[in-house]
């Protein structure tokens, strides 16, 4: 009558997993750049699952500027992405130009783009440093951190702050260059070259780092697409898309620059693919500074753009405009846009909605790094833990952005 | 520039009559409104037949506590081999604010439908692991509700 039972029928204990462990990996942990936290599953040093904690960082941007006029949100902006501020700035004030259909002086749309490069290369900068730091190269940090803080210097001269610029405004640009800009930019230029050739030698021809990255953290290039990759990690998977090409916008079609692609899709062509991407920006730097010449650096639109202190001075209706727009805000009409960049590290997105008043009725910003970030336990499950750290690396994220 | 997307809308428009409500155009985008029992079957048919592969954006945003209805969630389309974009939205009054998820199209859209539902309360049905994400998770609320106050209703603290 008695029913035979397998010795292990009713056995719960999965034995192939007997080792696993949970490990939480920060809030406060120095290779997870900020303050992220992963909760790890491990078989050994094997990753099982991980599983990406985020939120620390969240301050509610998104909500701040429901209650700030649309002049007002561009300082909240530089906050998001901090290594890529004029990034975030330019995605911003286009999103409400486009609303407001500004037409943009040529001479503002080059140094945008001038600018815009400049940062895409210290941001890049911050994320070659942080990430060789992480896999234990140190010296190369420095090297990086030395280029970044020339760029620093050239953003500040401009605009006044270093990390928070807010030099793009809504029509154009807070003031123009100042005087000795462009000797100072070109100094920077033809140093720069030199910089890349220790980051090769340092990097690139490093036995080490090729070991520590090479087929680790691979992702296909479907898979990259379905995750949303976007940026140098999707082009890192063989997929060339760049919207710089594909969505022009402030002029870019008409620069001349490739697009790097690399097919291999792991930590490695993600590398690849920024280094060669810092060689493109200072060739589109180069074409910018030539392409400089004088010229007004706001639209024509005295109700929405801040007039010159002199103008002030001399005619009543500018001192009149200039009131309203600080005291006031402008209008604008109701709508919404979706206004993608390629920021430096991928598609930044800004949904911006209006009701036809002075402050917006809700503005997102789809950031790269959040949705990069999503893909890190498809990119770690299977590696080791201690690859986990070169693959948030490759990832190049920022969690102000990620959180705001 | 919008021509090339009418194309995408009255190709919705053969398959299925019924998935379209209201068109708009403005800006140099198109925006399709959809009914929300619809918006699964017209994200697969422009992800699988007309190369929609790239989810860019999911995201939400209240009209105000006095709309009905009231709220709205969009997803932007993208297209990695010809670049062109897309604007889906969906309206969802406040006493059944439900769709039904995207995460079976595209992975993507997992943490952007978490995100919804953090800040809005929008519950996306059928998706896997549907949690707060930026908030703490006794958080009481929805942040980016028009009815939410910017300082929130009592000092938070974390306990």
């Amino acid at each position: 009558m008695s029913v035979a039972i397998e010795p292990n029928q009713f056995d719960t204990v999965d034995h192939s997993l007997e080792s696993e462990m949970t490990l939480s990996m920060g809030p406060q942990h120095p290779s997870t750049h900020g303050v992220l936290r992963l909760e790890l599953k491990l078989d050994g040093e094997m990753v099982v699952k991980a599983t990406p904690d985020i939120g620390y960082l969240h301050t509610g941007m998104e909500k701040l500027f429901e209650y700030k006029k649309y002049q007002q949100g561009i300082v909240i902006t530089d906050r998001m992405d901090y290594l890529n501020p004029l990034g975030n700035n330019l995605a911003y004030v286009m999103a409400a130009e486009k609303l407001l259909d500004l037409e943009i002086p040529e001479r503002a749309q080059v140094i945008r783009v001038l600018f815009c490069e400049l940062q895409r290369i210290a941001s890049h900068m911050v994320w070659l440093g942080t990430s060789a730091l992480d896999l234990g190269a140190m010296s190369i940090f420095f090297f990086c951190f030395k280029e970044r803080e020339k760029i620093l210097n050239l953003i500040e001269a401009a605009s006044g702050g270093r990390m928070t610029p807010s030099y793009f405004r809504i029509g154009g640009l807070m003031m123009d260059l100042p005087a000795g800009f462009d000797n100072r930019c070109r100094q920077f230029l033809e140093d720069f070259p030199d910089a890349l050739d220790t980051f090769e030698t340092l990097a690139t021809g490093n036995p080490i780092w090729q070991s520590r990255t090479k087929d680790v953290g691979v992702i296909s290039g479907e898979d990259a697409i379905d995750w949303g990759l976007t940026g140098p990690c999707l082009r890192g998977s063989g997929v060339g898309v760049d919207l710089r090409r594909h969505n022009p916008y402030t002029g870019y079609e008409t620069y001349d620059f490739e697009i790097p692609v690399e097919t291999d899709g792991d930590v490695w062509a993600r590398f690849r693919v920024r280094m060669r991407e810092l060689y493109e920006s200072h060739k589109i730097v180069r074409q910018a500074l030539e392409r400089l010449k004088p010229g007004p650096i706001k639209a024509d639109a005295p109700k929405v753009v801040l007039p010159d202190r002199d103008d002030m001075r001399k005619h009543m209706d500018s001192l009149i405009h200039h009131f309203l727009i600080v005291a006031e805000g402008f209008n604008i009409p109701p709508g919404e846009v979706y206004m993608p960049i390629e920021a430096s590290k991928g598609e930044l997105g800004v949904y911006m909605k209006s009701n036809g008043g002075p402050k917006p009725e809700r503005v997102h910003f789809r950031g790269p790094s959040f949705v990069n970030l999503a893909a890190l336990p498809a990119m770690s499950e299977g590696e080791m833990i201690a690859d986990v750290v070169a693959i948030i690396g490759s990832l190049d994220i920022v969690l102000g952005e990620i959180d705001r | 520039m919008t021509k090339k997307l009418y194309e995408y809308v009255d190709a919705m428009r053969l398959a299925n009559p019924d998935w379209l409500g209201e068109v708009i155009d403005a800006f140099g985008e198109v925006t399709v409104f959809i009914p929300r029992e619809f918006i699964v079957d017209a994200c697969r048919f422009l992800r699988d037949d007309h190369g929609f592969d790239l989810l860019a954006d999911l995201t939400g945003a209240d009209r105000g506590p006095e709309d009905d209805p009231r709220f709205e969630v969009n997803y932007h389309l993208f297209s990695t081999k010809h670049y062109n974009r897309l604007r889906l939205k969906v309206l969802l009054s406040e006493d059944d604010a439900k769709v039904e998820t995207v995460t079976g199209l595209w992975k993507a859209a997992d943490w952007h439908e978490r995100e919804t539902f953090d800040m809005f309360g929008v519950v996306f049905d059928g998706h896997p692991d549907l949690r707060r994400i930026l908030m703490p998770s006794d958080f009481d609320g929805f942040a980016l509700r028009k009815d939410f106050p910017l300082r929130g209703y009592e000092p938070y603290s974390l306990n």
